[in-house]
């Protein structure tokens, strides 16, 4: 039998309108996803043009100055470290509360209809308007014990902070393969040892990305806090006094009419963002887990 | 077909003078409302090799998981019928679930190995029931890894994650954690479907050496491996109704040679299914 050769078949370019096809719609993929880069990137760099000239070392240590005195340090000291607080507190309630509510959901509801209801009102909740959440604080917690405080700060960050972790534990839960669960009572382990040893150590790296994220999330919020924790032009004073928060702080001083806060307010910006963005380039590490591959 | 026999399964003894370690009447099966399997009823018999062959889909695996209750845990099932272990009704409700299944393992078709360190698998289910100390959980670690034919391939890299093992060795880990529990018998879902033929030899071998402690029932595809490693074999099937039930079940070399059945017959030989 003669063997014709498979070269020309091979070798035969697609028909132009294919190849016209190809080419076009890998442009325009190309293109739009530098579009969708480009309000990121804008932001950040006209963030770090406006920010970083003012970023002196003195403007993490210092208290704001009152406006109008010259000579005196300035910075925003106070709002790094209320920020951090208030994120902290927010962080203790939502975390424990978020992760238990997360294993009910995925391990023990079994699709019993309040299971149901509960992961409903959670992403309703997911989706309330921050703002919302700060008046809700305020009436709760402010009108309660007539003071705006840390503790009113860090319980409103808390309701931002809980539907994400409790999403994103509930996904990474259901993400742990049923065999784990499986091989780990056929070793003789009750469902909470299960649970426990083997589903949440499988599940950590996700965990931690959701609970970074909702970290990230709370340490930009301004809503919440407006109502709650207000301001403070001091250092920190106890948890139920008023407090300072970066986000406040940009807030109130890029709408000022002095020049010299709305350029601390550009710095603070820096900082803010740097620390949102620590926080996820930490996720990311902790999610490239040592037990993933050897 | 030509099938090699092991050796003590040619002259097997008389199943009276063997003790059933699991005996199973009249079992039918349900998930949800589907009934899977109906009217079992056979003996696994102590320091036996079980094979339990069959069509895919005719309930081997569940056969399996009704012997330990695993199947409760992936929904809502139903049992009738008795399954007794060493004389006890294991659907008896003063059983408890985790003594149960510690007293009957289970290794999975598709390797499962924990992500975590190769010695915390294998301590695993040790840890579960009990603070052991350091010398006595590392000597059990050992034993079990040496029973599982594993020792000397991960001695030096206990602390490594069991996950950069080879499919092989992953499945001979999931032994030694299932070993290290001592449990009286083992149950063994195809555990060579996902493995080469030399992690297959390394499995069968291993078999043949836990039979002297302990009783195993392996489910398989593999008639070949089915001869050589067990002395009593079981066939499911279904009928038309899509229930799988117990055709046949008798001597390895009964059932491979000389079965009762048409339908073992055409089983064994490659014919059908
Ligand atoms: N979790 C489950 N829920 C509902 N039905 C199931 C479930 N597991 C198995 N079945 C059904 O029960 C029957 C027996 O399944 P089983 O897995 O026991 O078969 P098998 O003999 O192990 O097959 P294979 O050789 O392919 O593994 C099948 O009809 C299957 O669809
Ligand atoms: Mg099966």
């Amino acid at each position: 039998m003669k063997q014709t050769s498979i070269t020309p078949e091979l070798c035969r370019p697609l028909s132009p309108a294919r190849t016209v096809f190809n080419y076009g719609m890998t442009t325009i993929a190309f293109l739009l996803s530098g579009l969708a880069l480009l309000p990121l990137l804008a932001i950040l760099l006209e963030i770090l043009r406006q920010g970083v000239p003012g970023l002196k070392w003195e403007v993490l240590t210092n208290l704001p100055a009152p406006v109008g005195m010259e000579g005196v340090p300035n910075g925003f000291a106070n709002a790094i470290v209320g920020t951090l607080i208030m994120v902290g507190i927010a962080s203790l309630i939502s975390i424990p509360v978020g992760i238990l509510t997360a294993i009910y959901l995925a391990e023990f509801s079994q699709g019993k209809a309040i299971a149901q209801l509960i992961r409903f009102v959670v992403t309703v909740l997911s989706g309330v308007p921050s703002i919302v959440v700060g008046v809700f604080a305020y009436a709760v917690v402010v009108l309660t014990v007539k003071g705006f405080s840390a503790l009113a700060g860090g319980f409103a960050l808390s309701i931002i902070m809980l539907p994400i972790v409790i999403l994103a534990t509930e996904e990474a839960l259901k993400l742990v393969p049923t065999s784990l669960r499986l091989a780990s009572s056929a070793l003789g382990a009750s469902r909470f040892q299960t649970v426990f040893r083997v589903t949440i150590a499988t599940a950590l790296p996700g965990i931690t990305t959701g609970v970074l994220l909702a970290v990230a999330r709370a340490s930009g919020e301004t809503a919440p806090l407006l109502f709650t924790a207000l301001f403070s032009q001091n250092w920190f004073e106890g948890l139920t006094s008023p407090t300072a928060s970066l986000s406040v702080m940009i807030y109130n001083y890029a709408s000022s009419a002095y020049a010299e806060q709305n350029k601390l307010a550009w710095s603070a910006s820096v900082i803010l963002v740097g620390i949102v963005l620590f926080v996820n380039i930490a996720s990311r590490i902790v999610t490239s887990n040592r037990f993933k591959n050897r | 077909m030509q099938f090699s026999f092991h050796d003590s399964a040619i002259n097997a003894s008389s199943t009276s003078d063997l003790i059933p370690a699991l005996r199973v009447k009249d079992l039918a099966f349900y998930y949800g409302s589907q009934k899977a399997i109906e009217s079992v009823s056979m003996d696994i018999y102590q320091g036996q090799v079980t094979a339990i062959i069959g069509p895919s889909g005719c309930g081997k695996s569940t056969f399996l998981k009704a012997l330990n209750r695993i199947s409760e845990l992936e929904g809502v099932v139903r049992v009738e019928g008795q399954v007794e272990f060493f004389g006890q009704d294991i659907y008896s409700r003063q059983v408890n679930l985790n003594r149960l299944r510690r007293q009957i393992g289970m290794v999975f078709q598709k390797p499962n190995p924990f992500p975590s360190s190769i010695y915390d698998n294998v301590a695993y289910g040790v840890r579960v029931f009990s603070r052991p100390n350091r010398v006595s959980l590392d000597e059990t670690v050992e034993s079990a890894l040496r029973s599982a034919a594993l020792w000397n391939e991960v001695k030096d890299n206990l602390s490594k994650s069991a996950l950069g093992l080879s499919g092989g060795q992953q499945q001979r880990l999931c032994i030694a954690r299932a070993l290290a529990v001592k449990p009286k018998i083992l149950l063994m879902d195809e555990p060579c479907s996902a493995l080469d033929p030399i992690a297959t030899m390394k499995i069968e071998e291993l078999i043949d050496s836990l039979r002297h402690e302990l009783t195993i029932a392996i489910v398989t595809h593999n008639m070949q491996q089915a001869s050589r490693v067990s002395q009593y074999t079981a066939f499911f099937s279904t009928d038309e109704s899509r229930i799988g039930q117990l055709v046949e079940f008798g001597a390895t070399t009964q059932i491979f040679m000389a079965a009762s059945q048409s339908r073992t017959r055409d089983y064994v030989q490659g014919r059908f299914g």
